[in-house]
């Protein structure tokens, strides 16, 4: 649980470790009804498109970074405004570790700056997210 | 340098997709709960749909044989671009509300803005798409922008 407790600049916010599987891509990718072949086509992937393997999806991570916002952020509050991009390609076999901290806190308006990392402690995935907490909180 | 972008590219700044139709459905909310590994409970019954849960719902669903060797939906959104490689740059979100089973949405996508910029190893023109999602009152659930970069 948060949070209110510990709102203070630089405060880390609980991490996670995700390894994608195939059969993990296979589901996140019919559920959002991707069938671009990178995510689960190997040779295709490497010899067509010239990834070093099969990518983990961009959103996938996006997705995991809000997971460690509103794990944390519990019942006190709403996630108002997200935001991720792609800066580097993940591939299958990679463990990526979502994470983030405190960037600013304003009055009930906390802002996260958050990142997806692979085993190298490269960044795959940086993000920002804005939260509200309730009133009650 | 002359400019990559024409006239023509840069007519296409405002054009939207037809809008789309959808309804959240509680096992559509379950599925992709489970393919993203979420945690909660609210998501894992499918109560409400988590932040992502729209990633790819603006889609059309198009036909196997519109598919391309790729995978991918030919698009019909944005312009030829003379760069061809296409990245996923990024996305941000606006939420006013969750999501819940039974909601009925409409979503519009749209050229937002088409611009180059150089980067290190040449030059990027970047596409950005803005989308909105409102529900079957009209109020509106979600504000989107997509950026894409071709290199």
């Amino acid at each position: 649980m948060p949070v209110t407790a510990e709102l203070t600049v630089g405060t880390a916010l609980p991490e996670r470790a995700h390894q994608a599987t195939n059969v993990s891509l296979f589901l996140y990718n019919a559920a959002v009804w991707n069938a671009h072949r990178i995510h689960y086509d190997e040779p295709y992937t490497t010899q067509v498109e010239h990834h070093p393997g099969i990518i983990i999806d961009g959103p996938l991570q996006g997705d995991w970074l809000t997971q460690v916002v509103l794990e944390w952020l519990g019942d006190e509050g709403r996630l108002v405004e997200f935001e991720y991009s792609n800066r580097r390609a993940a591939v299958l076999g990679e463990t990526l570790t979502a994470g983030g901290s405190i960037s600013a806190v304003d009055g009930d308006t906390i802002t996260l700056d958050l990142w997806v990392k692979n085993e190298a402690g490269e960044v795959t995935a940086p993000g920002r997210a804005v939260v509200r907490l309730t009133a009650t909180a | 340098m002359a400019s990559l972008i024409t006239d023509d590219i840069r007519a296409a700044i405002g054009r939207a997709e037809p809008p789309v139709h959808f309804l959240v459905t509680r096992r559509d909310i379950v599925k992709y709960a489970i393919a993203t590994g979420q945690r909660l409970p609210k998501y894992l019954r499918g109560d409400e749909a988590p932040p992502m849960f729209l990633f790819g719902a603006d889609r059309p669903l198009a036909a196997l044989e519109t598919i391309g060797p790729d995978g991918l939906r030919a698009d019909t959104l944005t312009p030829e671009l003379p760069l061809k490689r296409v990245m996923a740059g990024g996305i941000k979100q606006r939420y006013h509300r969750p999501l819940h089973p039974g909601d009925e949405l409409v979503i519009e996508k749209s050229i937002a803005d088409i611009f180059e910029k150089q980067g290190s190893s040449g030059p990027l023109i970047f596409v950005v798409y803005a989308l909105t999602v409102k529900d079957a009152s009209g109020a509106l659930v979600l504000e989107e922008t997509q950026t894409r970069i071709n290199r």
